[in-house]
C-alpha cells in the first residue's frame, strides 16, 4: 500500500525528516508514535502534498503509485486521506456542502455516479449518527465553532464518508472524551479490509487498545528510530521515549 | 484653428460630448438652461482628471479615445437587437426597461403601487445633484434623454420592481446614454429595486439616480452592474434619508472595462439608516472604483458599509469611502470595512477611508484586510479531492457569503448567486 524509502524533508533550510524508511501492506494498520517535535506531522504533510515542505530525498510509493509527483488533490481521489492534527476552520463554507464536494471529487475520479443532495444527506446523517455527532453539525460551518473533540470527530466523519484506502490519523485521539475515542477506533476498525491500510500518528496508548495495530514505530528526530508489534507502544508507555531513542543510539 | 496643430490643446474627453450636445440641444427634454449650465461647467473644467481629489485611482482619458454615437431612434428602422438579461425567478414582477437608455414600453410592463412617469415627458433634474462637484453629472444633466421617474405614495408598499437597462453597441459603433432617474418615496412607503445594468459590446452608461427618503421611507436597492466588457459604466446616486427612514443598497460590479459607482447618501432626520454593500468581481484588465460619502446631519443615525473585491489577473478594485459626522449628528454609528481577495500577484486594490467627525459623541469604525487566499484552508480542501477551481470557487464564495448575505430579498438573492457562480465558468 504504503512505500517510504530514504524520505527526507526540509522547512527552509531546516531539515525536519532525515531518511525516513517505512512500508505499511495493504490491510495493517501501522502506529507512529514519537516526541514533539520528531516530525509526525510532517511526514503526514509531505504524504498529503502540503507545499510549504521540500522533499530533499529518497521516494514514497502509494499503491504502486510515485506518490510525491501528484498533486495534493490527485492523491486524495486516489485514496489516501489525512485526518489533520490540527482541522482548519472554514468560516462561510457548510460542512454539508463541503463534504459532498468533496465525496462527489473523489467517486468522480473512482468512476462512481455522483450523489445529489438527498442522496447525500441521507448517508451523512447516518454517518454522523453513528459517530454520535449531533446533526446540526453538517448544517454548520466547517469545524466553525466546533469543539476540540467535535473537530476531531468531524475528521472521522469525512474518513468515513470518503472511504479511502490509506488513512493517516494525526493525533486524532487528543482531545477526545473516553467515549469519542471509542467512536474513532470503530470508525477505523469498521473500514478495516485488506484494501485498506492506515497510519495512526499518537501519543497514547489508549487508542491502540481500540484499534489494534500491526506494527508501532518510534520517530525521533526525523528518523524511525525503532519499529516493534503492539507491545512496543505499551513498552514506551511505561518508559517514556528517552531510554528507547538512547538504546536505538 | 487651422495650421498651427502643436498649438492646439490636447482634446480633453468632454469634447466629443459636448459637440453631440450642441447638435442635440434643440432635440432634448426639459428645461435647456440646466443644460447650458451643465455644458458650461464641462467647456470650464472638462471631465474629472487623474490629478484631482477623488480620481486619483480612476483614469477616464479612455474615453477620450472612443467617437461615442448616441443611440439610434426606432424611427431610424435601425435599432439592434438587444439581448435582455436573465430575469429568472422575477415573473409577473413588473419592471421598467430600458434599451441603449430609452425606455421599451414593449419590454416594461408598469407597477401598479408606484407611478411611474418618464424623464422623456416631463424632465426634471432634481435638487440633489451637484453638477459643479461632479462632472459625470453634469455630463449626464446635458445630456439626459430619458429615465424613470418612480413615486410611491405615503403608507404604501409598492413591492419590487426591477429597472433594468440593456445597452449595445451599433453594428461595432459605440453608443452613449446617460438615462436619469428619480426615486420619491413618501412618508412610510416602502419599494425594492432591483437595478440590472448588461450588455453587448463598446458603450457608455453614465446613469444619474436622485433618491429621497420621506420619514419611515424604506428603500431596498440592489444593483447589478454587469455591463459588457467593453462597456463604461459611470454611475452616481444621491439618496437623502429623512428621520426614521433606511436606505438599505447592494451593488455587485462584475462587469465593463472602467467602472465608477458614487453614492452620496445623506441622513438628513433623526434615527435614519443607510447600508451601501458592494462586491466587485473583477478579472482581466478591469477597473472598477466605488466611491461614496455618506453625510450624517442628523442625531441617532447608523451607516454601514462592507465593501468586497475578489481581483483576478490584472484587474483593480478601489473603494474610497468618506464619513462625515456633523456637529448636530450626535450618537452616529458609523461603520466602514473593506476587503480585498487577490487572485493574482497582478491585480491591485486600492483603498481610502476618511472619516470627518465633527461631533463629540460618537462611533465611527472602519477597517480594511487585503490577502491571498489562505493557504491551510486551501490545502484543506484540496487534500479531500477538491479540484483547485472548485476549492478557490468555495473559498471565494465563502468571502463573499459574508456581504452577499445582507441581500435579504431571496429572488435578488438567487439572481446575484447566478452571477457569482458563472463567474467562475471562465478559468481565472
Ligand atoms: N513552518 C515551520 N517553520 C519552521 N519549523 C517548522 C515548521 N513546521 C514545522 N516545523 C518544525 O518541524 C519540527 C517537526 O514538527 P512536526 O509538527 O512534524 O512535529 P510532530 O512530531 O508532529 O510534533 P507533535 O507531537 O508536537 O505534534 C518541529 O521542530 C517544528 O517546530
Ligand atoms: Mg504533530
Amino acid at each position: 500500500m504504503l512505500e517510504i524509502k530514504n524520505l527526507s524533508a526540509s522547512i527552509g533550510e531546516k531539515p525536519i525528516l532525515r531518511g525516513i524508511d517505512l512500508t505499511v501492506p495493504d490491510g495493517q494498520v501501522h502506529a507512529i508514535m514519537g516526541p514533539n517535535g520528531s516530525g509526525k506531522s510532517t511526514l503526514s504533510y509531505v504524504l498529503s502534498g502540503r507545499d510549504d515542505f521540500t522533499v530533499t530525498g529518497g521516494t514514497a510509493t502509494f499503491d504502486g503509485q510515485d506518490l510525491l509527483a501528484m498533486e495534493p488533490e490527485a492523491r486524495a481521489q486516489a485514496g489516501l486521506f489525512l485526518a489533520f492534527q490540527a482541522p482548519v476552520e472554514l468560516p462561510g463554507v457548510g460542512n454539508a456542502n463541503f463534504l459532498r464536494t468533496a465525496l462527489n471529487a473523489v467517486r468522480r475520479a473512482r468512476g462512481e455516479d455522483e450523489l445529489d443532495a438527498a442522496q447525500f444527506l441521507k448517508l451523512a446523517r447516518a454517518e454522523a449518527r453513528r459517530l454520535q455527532m449531533p446533526d446540526d453539525m453538517l448544517r454548520r460551518n466547517v469545524n466553525v465553532g466546533f469543539s476540540g473533540g467535535e473537530k476531531k470527530r468531524n475528521e472521522v466523519l469525512q474518513m468515513t464518508m470518503l472511504h479511502p484506502k490509506l488513512a493517516i490519523l494525526d493525533e486524532t485521539d487528543s482531545g477526545l472524551d473516553i467515549d469519542a475515542l471509542k467512536i474513532v477506533g470503530d470508525g477505523v476498525n469498521a473500514l478495516r479490509a485488506p484494501s485498506f491500510s492506515a497510519l495512526v500518528i499518537t501519543h497514547h496508548q489508549r487508542l491502540l487498545d481500540h484499534i489494534v495495530p500491526d506494527a508501532v514505530h518510534v520517530l525521533a528526530h526525523g528518523r524511525i528510530v525503532r519499529s516493534g508489534g503492539a507491545d512496543l507502544a505499551r513498552a514506551l508507555e511505561a518508559q517514556g521515549y528517552a531510554q528507547v531513542i538512547a538504546e536505538a543510539a | 484653428m487651422s495650421g498651427a496643430v502643436s498649438l492646439v490643446p490636447a482634446a480633453s474627453p468632454a469634447d466629443g460630448f459636448l459637440s453631440r450636445y450642441e447638435g442635440l440641444t434643440q432635440r432634448l427634454p426639459g428645461m435647456a438652461e440646466p443644460r447650458r449650465a451643465a455644458a458650461d461647467i464641462l467647456r470650464r473644467r472638462g471631465l474629472p482628471h487623474v490629478r484631482e481629489e477623488g480620481w486619483r485611482y480612476t483614469n477616464l482619458a479612455a474615453l477620450a479615445d472612443v467617437r461615442f454615437h448616441e443611440p439610434l431612434t426606432e424611427a431610424s428602422g435601425f435599432v439592434p437587437d438587444t439581448d435582455l438579461p436573465d430575469l429568472d425567478g422575477f415573473d409577473g414582477v413588473p419592471r421598467l426597461v430600458f434599451l441603449q437608455g430609452r425606455f421599451s414600453a414593449a419590454e416594461s410592463v408598469l407597477p401598479d403601487a408606484a407611478i411611474v412617469r418618464s424623464f422623456a415627458a416631463s424632465a426634471e433634474f432634481g435638487v440633489l445633484p451637484q453638477p459643479e462637484r461632479d462632472r459625470l453629472v453634469a455630463l449626464n444633466t446635458m445630456l439626459a434623454e430619458d429615465g424613470a421617474i418612480i413615486e410611491v405614495p405615503e403608507d404604501t408598499d409598492a413591492g419590487t420592481l426591477l429597472l433594468v437597462s440593456a445597452g449595445r453597441d451599433i453594428h461595432g459603433t459605440p453608443i452613449a446614454f446617460h438615462p436619469r432617474h428619480t426615486l420619491r418615496l413618501a412618508r412610510g412607503a416602502r419599494l425594492t429595486v432591483v437595478e440590472i445594468h448588461c450588455g453587448d459590446g463598446q458603450y457608455l452608461n453614465n446613469p444619474v439616480t436622485e433618491i429621497t427618503l420621506a420619514l419611515h421611507a424604506r428603500l431596498t436597492h440592489v444593483r447589478l452592474q454587469n455591463e459588457s466588457p467593453e462597456a463604461f459604466h459611470l454611475a452616481t446616486i444621491y439618496a437623502d434619508v429623512a428621520a426614521d427612514a433606511s436606505y438599505d443598497s447592494f451593488t455587485l460590479s462584475t462587469g465593463a472595462r472602467l467602472a465608477r459607482v458614487d453614492v452620496h447618501a445623506r441622513l438628513a432626520g433623526a434615527q435614519g439608516h443607510v447600508a451601501i454593500n458592494a462586491a466587485q468581481l473583477l478579472r482581466g484588465r478591469q477597473h472598477s472604483d466605488f466611491a461614496t460619502v455618506v453625510d450624517h446631519d442628523a442625531p441617532g443615525c447608523a451607516s454601514r458599509q462592507t465593501i468586497k473585491h475578489v481581483l483576478a489577473d490584472h484587474a483593480r478594485g478601489v473603494f474610497q469611502g468618506k464619513i462625515e459626522v456633523a456637529q448636530a449628528a450626535q450618537k452616529t454609528d458609523g461603520y466602514q470595512m473593506n476587503q480585498a481577495l487577490l487572485l493574482s500577484p497582478d491585480a491591485e486594490i486600492d483603498c481610502k477611508p476618511q472619516l470627518e467627525i465633527f461631533a463629540d459623541d460618537v462611533k465611527c469604525s472602519h477597517g480594511a484586510t487585503v490577502g491571498d487566499l489562505d493557504p491551510d484552508q486551501f490545502f484543506y480542501l484540496i487534500s479531500r479531492g477538491i479540484p483547485r477551481e472548485e476549492a478557490r470557487a468555495m473559498l471565494v464564495r465563502a468571502f463573499l457569503g459574508e456581504v452577499l448575505d445582507m441581500v435579504e430579498d431571496e429572488r435578488a438573492r438567487a439572481m446575484l448567486d447566478r452571477v457569482v457562480d458563472a463567474w467562475w465558468t471562465v478559468p481565472v
